[in-house]
């Protein structure tokens, strides 16, 4: 009897997960989303660790289920999910080619870096956000947008429109 | 067990609950579409927030308990939040005024919370610390809009604040679990909330041209202890008829 075939190379499961979309956002895969934080083995089980991006989140558990079916798709049976809080998933992690891929797609991604916003750094003394920051229309570039909604579709997102094309669209919230 | 430690997740769970809980009853019946979905965002938020706290204290007690049978199979007396959080939606302004109170105390008990000796309790405060900044700073926007709006907002505005206000004081009101929780460097002292609380509240009502609320010298409280205002009690009922009615229902 041969010897078990060795288990796949972290390397080829981590291109395994770029293949697992987003399902709010199927354009992007979970690993532009920067969500997946950890791919190992111990012992013979294979751990991912995954940072939700909102705390209420639905996508959270589908995005776990389809972990799963994608590893199970390529014959690892045996794996298990990891929730990691901290650090708190943000924007920044959002990959340069998660970002290009949101605005093909019609959503503009994030404005700024999130980890510049005063409640990351001021522990005690509360200030007045600053206003909404300004976002190109993803369709034909102009800055003469406004906002429709801050809050959208997913708790991701906020509705904007373009006053030059006339088009609404979704921004991806700097977070 | 720890239960000083028990009680306190639970009182952040429980805010996160049942104000979750009061915002969802607006949902389809907000006076514009951008107000019903942030509305139902900010519960969405406050919701996944409480499933955080309760799974922790659940974890903690290790006696079968999750987070679903401590939201849904708990009598109100067993609940720890604040009677701020409890009080009816009221008119569009009166939730709007409450919300704006909780958020700010909120956004700075959570600031505190990512210094937390306790190392699962600062990751849920690092998570919720994030998303409490969007509503504090939505609320306040509103605030601003509505107060310094129409004659007729203004006027909403003010009353509904005036009605809400005396709630504020249980948020700034430590027992004995506060200052367990202070000793071990797991919280803090409400009291010590209370100035930067006070001087972010005078600044966005400044702006708003709302007056600050007398004090009427009525301040109640008990919702941390356990003991609520009627308005719980409902709020539980519809909240957790069905899996009362059909234990271990599933979609």
């Amino acid at each position: 009897m041969s010897a078990a075939a060795a288990p796949p190379s972290l390397d080829q499961v981590w291109t395994w997960l770029a293949e697992v979309p987003d399902p709010e956002i199927p354009v992007i895969s979970i690993t532009d989303l920067g969500i997946v934080r950890d791919a190992r083995y111990d012992g013979a089980q294979l751990v991912v660790t995954v940072t939700p991006t909102y705390s209420g989140c639905p996508a959270t558990e589908v995005i776990a289920e389809q972990i799963r079916a994608a590893l199970a798709a390529h014959g690892i049976a045996d794996a298990r999910m990891e929730t990691r809080l901290s650090p708190a998933w943000t924007t920044d992690w959002l990959s340069d080619e998660g970002r290009r891929k949101l605005h093909d797609y019609g959503i503009a991604p994030p404005v700024g870096r999130a980890a510049a916003n005063e409640h990351a750094v001021d522990l005690s003394r509360l200030r007045r956000m600053a206003a909404a920051p300004v976002v190109a229309c993803p369709r034909c570039g102009s800055t003469r947008t406004e906002v429709l909604s801050p809050s959208g579709s997913t708790p991701c997102k906020s509705l904007y429109r373009c006053t030059a094309c006339r088009e609404p669209f979704d921004y991806f919230k700097c977070h | 067990m720890n239960t000083a430690r028990h009680d306190y997740l639970l009182r952040f769970g429980d805010n996160a609950l049942i104000l979750s809980q009061r915002l969802a009853e607006w949902c389809g019946k907000g006076p514009a579409l951008e107000e019903d979905m942030a509305l139902t965002n900010t519960a969405l938020d406050l919701l996944g927030q409480a499933r955080l706290w309760l799974s922790l204290a659940a974890e903690q007690a290790g006696d079968g308990a999750d987070e679903d049978t401590l939201a849904y199979l708990r009598d109100d007396r067993a609940f720890r939040n604040v009677l701020l959080v409890e009080q009816p939606n009221g008119s569009y302004a009166s939730t709007l005024a409450r919300q704006f109170l909780f958020d700010a105390w909120s956004s700075l008990a959570l600031r505190r919370l990512l210094v937390s000796s306790d190392a699962a309790i600062a990751a849920i405060a690092e998570k919720a610390v994030k998303e409490v900044g969007y509503h504090l700073r939505r609320s306040s926007d509103l605030m601003v809009r509505l107060g310094d709006g129409t004659e007729r907002s203004h006027a909403l505005l003010q009353a509904a604040l005036d009605q809400v206000w005396p709630y504020h004081h249980e948020l700034f009101t430590g027992d004995a679990v506060d200052t367990e929780m202070t000793a071990a460097g797991i919280g803090f002292d409400p009291a010590s909330l209370r100035d930067d609380w006070l001087a972010y509240v005078r600044e966005v009502l400044a702006e708003a041209t709302l007056s600050l609320p007398k004090d009427s010298g009525w301040r109640p409280k008990g919702g941390k202890q356990g003991l609520h205002s009627e308005h719980l009690s409902k709020l539980l009922a519809e909240m957790q008829v069905l899996p009362r009615s059909h234990p271990g229902a599933r979609w």
